[in-house]
């Protein structure tokens, strides 16, 4: 198993570094203007510096994504719970939810930062409308995916609707309902990053970006981007992981063979 | 032989469908039997209730966040005895109002979509044009290249095992963060006008349209591959007979998100940018200045925009599905 994730691993690092390489050596021997694409070890050394900074950045923004996205994915959920129940529910709010899914829901974000403040709370509201709906259209799917057998055998049990839903439906449709927490962790990065550009304390990943691309200190904007990267793909990884321990039981998971 | 292996080919989805759960089955057949714009009319009158009852707590949520900000007003004009009913309507025709009523944003789209010129800054439709020229271009640009990389990894192994899983990971990244700066990149080079904003709508269209596109690719099942390899198909061959065709479905699916994503790409990158004009520009000033009716009017205007080049799409895909015989 681990020489095998090794070797999974292996080209994809490879490549990675590759580009870096490249990258270096093209910025210093080609004499690329410093404002337009800094030297990955400039970038770094500026990462290096700067930790302060960054860190604050960091907890300002990460708090507006945390609560935003608890709030829109528990809401998804729990309103998805509520009008699974009823037909004429679901066939009046899904196709607005699909609608609203494909809609520039980030340009709530100025409405967002005149009602709830500068600080991380309109953040969050912004996060909260971008997370919502993906969660419901998914947690509604995922709440009819228990196949008609189960369902029946629930019935012969005597199982009343709330012991169906929590010992079936809801572990039924835990793939689906992980499947819109993947999708939401970049959502929820992206909503807090463009809302803090609609106005923010001096303070937060989105709000560096924007002031520093106008003060051109560019290797300061990448080490900003370096970090909302790390961030993006550990809060991604995390839930991924939990998703792993939860649904163990999930064929994606079961195929493996680990 | 090859009697065999076309017999073998017809019971693929035969075979598959017996397996098939007798709801989903189900469905299928009821699709078939043109019960899909049945099912639609059906939607037609719980949506718009749902919808008629949003703006009823539309109205009271303008009532509930503008009267304390009315009441201020009057405060400072100095009038004193209002009755409640005056209040109402003074809150639902406020001209910086917390939240605009539904009227107000529909009375400021006439204003500025019908009766302003189409070439005046003010008007949205000018701004609508702008952001759909970046939307379009950067849309074509980002789905040719997410198809050609699609094609590149399906083809090459090598390709597979290094690019597919950046490719996966850079979904995880809020690409977005790059659009002030791929802005200011491009003007060092003097492109400016829409071009770096058609980049960052093609950035983040492309992603999508590459994922589905090599998951559409890769759909065709052994079966048929095998049966593509007993005809002695080359590879250009098996690629046009059947991982193209085969992957039609998946080809439409990206391209909606994809263009849904090139919109948001567009808008992201006039607020970065305001001075060029677009709706992004329009919700930055609306902030700016405090007008929200101007925002939601942008705001809707974006989305309506939006529903249509994905409704269009979707149009594509059912005729196209159509004319290929997939029943829909």
């Amino acid at each position: 198993m681990n020489a095998r994730s090794a070797a999974d691993l292996a080209p994809p690092a490879l490549f990675g570094a590759g580009v870096l390489i490249v990258w270096e050596f093209v910025v210093r021997g080609f004499g690329v203007p410093f404002v337009i694409l800094p030297a990955p070890s400039v970038i770094f050394l500026r990462l290096i510096h700067s930790i302060p900074i960054l860190a604050a950045d960091f907890v300002q923004t990460i708090q507006g994504v945390i609560a935003g996205y608890v709030i829109g994915c528990g809401a998804g959920v729990l309103v998805a719970i509520l009008i699974d129940r009823s037909q004429f529910l679901q066939r009046g709010l899904l196709p607005l939810g699909n609608l609203v899914s494909a809609l520039p829901i980030v340009g709530v974000a100025p409405i967002m930062v005149m009602w709830f403040g500068f600080d991380w709370q309109s953040k969050a509201a912004v996060v909260v409308v971008m997370t919502f709906f993906p969660m419901l259209v998914s947690a509604v799917a995922g709440l009819s995916s228990a196949g008609a057998m189960e369902r029946d055998l629930m019935k012969t049990y005597g199982a009343n609707y709330g012991q169906t839903l929590r010992q079936l439906r809801l572990p039924a449709a835990l793939p689906f309902i992980f499947n819109a927490l993947k999708i939401n962790t970049t959502l929820a990065m992206i909503g807090a990053i463009v809302a803090e550009f609609f106005g923010t304390p001096t303070v937060g990943m989105g709000f560096r970006i924007s002031t520093e691309v106008g003060r051109m200190s560019i290797d300061m904007v990448w080490a900003t981007i370096v970090v909302a990267a790390l961030t993006g793909s550990l809060f991604y990884g995390i839930v991924a992981l939990i998703e792993r321990r939860v649904t163990f039981w999930h064929a994606s998971y079961r195929q493996r063979g680990a | 032989m090859r009697h065999f292996a076309a017999a073998l080919y017809d019971a693929g989805p035969r075979l598959k469908a017996n397996f098939v759960r007798p709801r989903a089955l189900r469905a299928t057949f009821s699709r078939e039997a043109g019960e899909g714009i049945g099912a639609r009319m059906k939607n037609v009158l719980p949506v718009t209730i749902v919808v008629a009852a949003l703006l009823v707590v539309w109205y009271v949520g303008a009532l509930v966040m503008n009267t304390p900000l009315q009441r201020d007003f009057f405060a400072n004009a100095g009038v004193t005895n209002y009755s409640a009913e005056d209040l109402a309507i003074a809150d639902l025709n406020m001209e910086r109002p917390k939240l605009p009523a539904p009227h107000q944003i529909v009375a400021e789209l006439n204003k500025t979509v019908l009766e302003t010129a189409p070439t005046s800054k003010r008007s949205l439709v000018y701004h609508g044009l702008i952001t759909l020229q970046e939307t379009l271009l950067g849309f074509a640009i980002g789905s040719a290249l997410g198809i050609a990389l699609a094609i590149l990894i399906v083809n090459v192994k090598v390709l597979e095992k290094s690019l597919m899983p950046w490719v996966v990971a850079s979904q995880t990244i809020p690409i977005i963060a790059l659009a002030p700066m791929i802005v200011v990149i491009l003007n060092q080079f003097d492109i400016t006008g829409i071009l770096p904003k058609a980049v960052i709508a093609a950035y983040l269209s492309f992603f999508p349209v590459t994922v589905g596109m090599v998951k559409g690719l890769r759909s065709p099942d052994p079966l048929q591959l095998d049966l593509m390899r007993t005809y002695c198909a080359t590879r250009a061959q098996t690629f046009l007979k059947l991982r193209a065709p085969a992957s039609a479905p998946f080809f439409f699916a990206s391209m909606k998100i994809g263009v849904a994503a090139a919109l948001v790409g567009a808008v992201v990158a006039e607020v970065t940018k305001s001075e060029d004009g677009g709706l992004g520009a329009r919700l930055l000033a609306g902030s700016y200045y405090g007008q929200t009716v101007q925002i939601w009017a942008a705001l809707l205007t974006a989305a309506a925009l939006s529903a249509t080049l994905v409704g269009l799409i979707g149009l594509a895909d059912r005729i196209v599905s159509r004319r290929m015989g997939f029943a829909r």
